[in-house]
């Protein structure tokens, strides 16, 4: 008999059987992109174009309908960022992905493609100002509340979660405290209670962790940090795992109307009927990118692909600068406290070793003895570290987030999110690590002088 | 839409028009582990230019009912009893792979159901390899690896999908994870074991399509020299640097080869 193989054999035949996979550095470099069929381009051709020509009315009709492929305005779809979606994709394990204008409108576009007016979200208080703003600002506005929890207390996200809560969202690595989000356990959590978990993964890159794997369902990127990596244009990318059930069946069943219902705004299409897989993107696309408009420009996907090339290189070292610089600054008697999650001091120090054994990012905060005139000194005496509101660069950066990138937050949302009045932030970059140390070393001599 | 077929709920996309009896129908048939989703495009255009489209989840796929059919006979019975559950006499039928070894049965054995038959990515005997029969039987998810990676030419392992935006190979990884235990393996089973597609061949009386990924690793276009051989009144499109996921991978290739045959039709 052909397969009437003994346990153990199977065993050791399925065992020694390994089928071909590309590997995440080669994935960097190609996934989405072909030769230029017109021209031979090597590089992925700037496809600079508002519309695309139709050869016929019947094929631009097919288009208009979703019965052929390809593209119509640059709005919806265009193929500079569709090779960044696929690329994007492939190295998070993903089904497919959006290009936007920001990370911000990444955010926004998984929201508003889920979420309507009475809906509700349970998120990590340890967010970026940004979507910080958003979420308790500015939806409230447009019917959409949310709960901040600690992302270290499963309790209170269960706690908070209601009938009407739609979304789960945390940070892979919380700005800018580094909490590590224990992914599997809110994850699983979620999905007890047919909700998706939404993460940031900016900070870490699907070099450093794959949120997938650990059981997110949707992921976005600020690209305009490590992904392109050189700190010169804005963009976001959503991404989809493909696995989330919204709603045949179970826990979710019936909360996900927008793909489980048909939608009078495209032919009454009902999203997971025509994507088992991928309904939230088509819906997403079809609707969100149509309607609210953030698409990223072509240029700029060409841009972060470039950045995208490398990622894995630059990543490595953004890591290796940023231990020598953490274990630096946690050794210097001017500094109070080092908050990386590699230190066996931070509170996540175990969770990071399960879930970032690459390395927990460059992007981490410490805190200055002394004044906050002496935090003013240290910032203004560093000279190969930048003082601006970005991370993610191929060159190093600082700023103060209590005065800056979350100063609309009141005293006591800032202590919640491990910010005191001498935190500062550094983006470590890729410069040599002995120069960035000197640097750091001799702005801390400037700060300590009386 | 939903239709009782021997007593289990099926699942019918229809490219979101409803169906009408007086139209002429086209039948979608998926490969294994797979379900409606992969005809998406191609039966939209088909149920937009004066179709009924039917792409049909088979018993125990996508929404779909029931118990995985254990032949492929028995899936042509009930592809019959389909047609038979809508008041369809008549249709043109496409099959993918499982499907379309489906559809070439029921061609022979019910020729007054099939105007004609598009058989995609096909061959007669259709042998499954040991070792992805082994991790099906055994539920490893070493199956549907196997599967993604044999399913797709290598080009299309990097991407450059058409459809904008999707990354192919996971899409049909996390398709095929959504099957119910022990689908893949009756499916497979049902692949290896069918011994009748010559016979079958020989029976057709009506217009035969057949559809080749030039890269096919999942089914070479070489195994299906056989089936060649014995087709009557057919014509043969091979779809250049295509591999077996040919909807996914040459989605206008495919479209346009089903819509000049059927455009060719009597």
């Amino acid at each position: 008999m052909r397969y009437h193989t003994s346990a153990p054999v199977l065993r050791r035949r399925l065992a020694m059987t390994k089928p071909k996979t590309t590997h995440f550095d080669t994935l960097s470099l190609h996934a989405g992109a072909r030769p230029d069929p017109a021209t031979g381009a090597r590089a992925t051709p700037i496809y600079q174009s508002a519309s695309f020509v139709f050869p016929d009315t019947d094929h631009a009709a097919s288009l208009f309908n979703m019965e052929r492929a390809g593209y119509v305005y640059s709005r919806i779809a265009n193929p500079t960022c569709a090779v960044l979606e696929e690329r994007i994709a492939a190295l998070e394990g993903g089904v497919g992905a959006i290009a936007v204008a920001s990370g911000q409108a990444a955010l926004h576009l998984a929201i508003v493609t889920l979420l309507g007016a009475g809906s509700h979200i349970v998120a990590s208080r340890a967010l970026y100002g940004g979507s910080h703003n958003l979420l308790d600002y500015t939806l409230p506005r447009f019917g959409i509340a949310t709960t901040f929890v600690d992302p270290r207390d499963i309790d209170a996200w269960r706690a908070a979660i209601r009938p009407e809560t739609r979304l789960v969202f945390g940070e892979t690595l919380g700005n800018p405290g580094l909490d590590v989000l224990d992914v599997p356990q809110v994850a699983a959590l979620a999905h007890d209670h047919g909700l998706p978990l939404l993460v940031d993964s900016t900070f870490t890159t699907p070099y450093l962790m794959r949120p997938f794997e650990h059981g997110a369902d949707l992921i976005y990127h600020s690209a305009t940090k490590f992904l392109s990596g050189h700190g010169v244009v804005i963009g976001g990318l959503l991404v989809d795992s493909g696995q989330f059930d919204w709603g045949g069946t179970g826990a979710s069943a019936g909360k996900f109307p927008t793909l489980t219902e048909p939608y009078a705004g495209f032919h009454n299409m009902v999203f997971a009927e025509e994507s088992t897989t991928a309904a939230f993107l088509l819906r997403a696309r079809r609707e969100g990118i149509r309607d609210f408009g953030a698409c990223m420009a072509p240029m700029t996907a060409f841009q972060i692909l470039q950045g995208i090339e490398t990622l894995p290189l630059r990543m490595q070292r953004h890591v290796d600068n940023t231990r020598l610089i953490v274990a630096f600054l946690n050794a210097h008697p001017l500094v109070e406290s080092v908050a990386y999650p590699e230190l066996p001091g931070h509170p996540d120090h175990a969770l990071a070793q399960r879930l970032l054994p690459r390395g927990c990012g460059a992007v981490f905060s410490f805190a200055i003895r002394g004044t906050r005139e002496q935090g003013r000194k240290f910032i203004e005496s560093l000279r190969l570290f930048s003082h601006l509101a970005n991370v993610g660069d191929a060159k190093s950066l600082v700023i103060h987030p209590a005065s800056t990138t979350h100063f609309r937050m009141a005293a006591g949302e800032l202590r919640a999110s491990g910010i005191t009045e001498g935190t500062i932030r550094l983006s470590v970059g890729l410069e040599h690590p002995d120069d960035l140390i000197e640097d750091l070393s001799r702005a801390l001599h400037a700060a300590g002088k009386p | 839409m939903y239709v009782t077929v021997e007593g289990d709920p099926v699942y019918v996309y229809t490219g979101t028009r409803a169906f009408e009896r007086a139209r002429p129908t086209i039948l979608f048939v998926h490969g294994a582990s797979n379900d409606h989703s992969v005809w998406a495009l191609q039966a939209r255009y088909f149920a937009h230019h004066g179709n009924n489209a039917l792409a049909v989840d088979l018993p125990a796929h996508g929404r779909s009912g029931g118990d995985a059919r254990p032949s492929i006979a028995s899936i042509a019975d009930w592809m019959s009893a389909l047609l038979d559950a809508l008041g369809v006499d008549r249709a043109v039928v496409v099959g993918h792979s499982m499907g379309a070894l489906a559809a070439l049965d029921m061609t022979a054995r019910y020729p007054a159901r099939v105007r004609a038959v598009a058989l995609l990515g096909p061959a007669a005997p259709m042998s499954v390899s040991d070792v992805l029969l082994d991790a099906a039987r055994a539920g490893e998810h070493l199956a549907f690896e196997l599967m993604t990676a044999w399913t797709f030419s290598a080009v299309s392992h990097l991407g450059g999908n058409r459809q904008p935006g999707f990354w192919m190979t996971t899409n049909a990884l996390r398709l095929m994870e959504r099957s119910r235990p022990g689908v893949l393996h009756a499916d497979l089973d049902a692949c290896h074991r069918y011994a009748g597609g010559l016979t079958a061949a020989a029976a057709v009386g009506c217009p035969v399509l057949l559809v080749f990924g030039q890269r096919d690793l999942m089914v070479p276009p070489k195994d299906a020299g056989p089936l060649l051989d014995t087709l009557p009144n057919k014509r043969v499109v091979t779809i250049p640097e295509c591999g077996h996921s040919m909807m996914a991978e040459a989605p206008d290739a495919v479209l346009d080869a089903l819509r000049e045959f059927t455009g060719s039709l009597p």
